[in-house]
């Protein structure tokens, strides 16, 4: 890596500020997939009525809405740069692992926002109790960190590809299947009031699912930008 | 062109001998002879898999076009084979356990891999360019190659599985593999691997004079 560690801070978070910018000025991405969010859980609600849900059933309800909503949104940040031309400049301009970083922030920033909007209302809609909330907070915190750090990749592989929408999701589920397992388990536990000691091997294992994919995605990234 | 017909006279032996010998699992009776077939098919797919990655890093590394071809054959391969581990996989579920499907952790697992390994050919085909569909390809195959090993390995054994490698094979149920049934199942394994890499080479062959009647052209 030719930049210093500050000088890579300085170029993620101009990379990430210039996204965030240009969201601003239509926010396409962010109606997109607050709106997809809000049909979904609606959708939900409206299917299951009045029934009341296990919290097995629910976090799985809750997991499948908020991953169809990244599915609906995370590649926008580099479909965007090849559709709108920019995409050679920043290639010429900056360097890859900034660019990724940045969007890597900007995915997570999004699907945080998501996350946030989504979550009272879906326990307002469902009637759920809370149950362990900080557990649960906690199990948010890094299932979002895990699908940013798994699909920000795979955006930018279908930015270069045909198919961009539906290619997403399909490249994208495969690989978050393992996740999606262990933030429906440990969410189960956070909503049944188990204590947090008995999540700790789904806490550990969605930690080390971010740290591979991390991994994985910073090696890889270059290959995909520069090609 | 020898060592094809010992390939083809041993292949012979292996399977007549799978079928004379007494069933490897008295318990569960004849049926448990899918053994021979089923575990060489999903170690070939593992095999196959772990191949077209080390076949990606390589392209990715020198960007020969070659080394792409192998990978997509490596990774067509071991998509052949898991549908195959699956099939015969099924089908001794009915026998043993009443259904062909259900759900246990290894049946979860091998259903993802050939979700993962059925999308990296929708990506090949989604991309027309060929350098830029043998980089992607490279990468995802790369990127997917982690949640694959954990789907494989450490998956089917963190959840209680009905899949004989957790229960019949249990030192507490009793069973242990005679030599005979050791034996069958080694030389299964070595042949299919042989025969594995017979049609990885011929495939790449294909490949190659592909290449050259293009440029050709």
């Amino acid at each position: 890596m030719p930049a210093n560690s500050a000088g890579l801070v300085a170029k993620t978070f101009a990379v990430y500020a210039k996204d965030i910018r240009i969201e601003f000025r239509n926010r396409y991405a962010t109606s997109v997939v607050l709106m997809f969010a809000v049909t979904t859980l609606a959708m939900i609600s409206f299917s299951v009525g009045q029934a009341s849900l296990d919290p097995q059933l629910l976090a799985a309800l809750f997991w499948i809405a908020l991953f169809f909503s990244a599915m609906a949104g995370l590649s926008a940040v580099f479909v965007r740069e090849e559709e709108s031309g920019t995409a050679l400049t920043l290639r010429l301009k900056a360097d890859p692992t900034a660019v990724f970083l940045g969007k890597l922030l900007f995915n997570f920033t999004l699907l945080a926002l998501v996350t946030i909007v989504l979550t009272p209302l879906f326990f307002v809609m469902t009637d759920a109790s809370t149950g362990q909330i900080w557990a649960f907070i906690l199990v948010l915190l890094l299932g979002v960190i895990g699908l940013c750090s798994a699909t920000t990749l795979i955006g930018a592989i279908i930015a270069r590809a045909a198919f961009r929408g539906a290619l997403f999701s399909v490249l994208s589920f495969p690989i978050l299947i393992i996740l999606l397992l262990m933030l429906v388990t440990a969410t189960t536990r956070a909503l049944a009031e188990q204590p947090i000691g008995e999540m700790l091997m789904e806490l550990q294992g969605l930690v080390a699912y971010a740290v591979v994919m991390l991994t994985g995605s910073l090696l890889l990234f270059r290959f995909v930008w520069r090609e | 062109m020898w060592w094809q017909w010992v390939l083809f006279l041993a292949m012979g032996a292996m399977i007549v001998a799978s079928f004379l010998t007494p069933a490897p699992q008295q318990q569960i009776g004849e049926s448990s002879r899918i053994f021979y077939y089923h575990i060489p098919q999903a170690w070939l797919a593992v095999v196959a898999f772990a191949t077209s990655m080390i076949y990606s890093i390589r392209y990715l590394r020198t960007r020969q076009l070659h080394l792409d071809d192998r990978g997509a054959i490596a990774n067509a391969l071991g998509l052949l084979f898991a549908i195959l581990a699956t099939v015969t996989g099924a089908i001794f579920a009915k026998v043993t356990w009443g259904t062909y499907w259900n759900w246990d952790p290894r049946q979860t697992s091998i259903f993802v891999l050939l979700l993962i390994y059925g999308a990296y050919f929708s990506l090949r085909g989604a991309v027309a360019d060929e350098e830029r569909r043998a980089a992607m390809s490279a990468v995802y195959s790369i990127f997917a190659f982690p949640p694959a090993v954990f789907l494989i390995f450490v998956f089917p054994r963190l959840t209680p599985s009905l899949h004989p490698s957790d229960t019949v094979l249990d030192e507490n149920l009793k069973f242990s593999m005679t030599t005979d049934v050791a034996s069958i199942l080694f030389g299964s394994l070595v042949l299919f691997t042989v025969l594995y890499i017979w049609i990885f080479n011929l495939a790449a062959r294909v490949y190659k004079l592909e290449a050259v009647r293009r440029e050709d052209e």
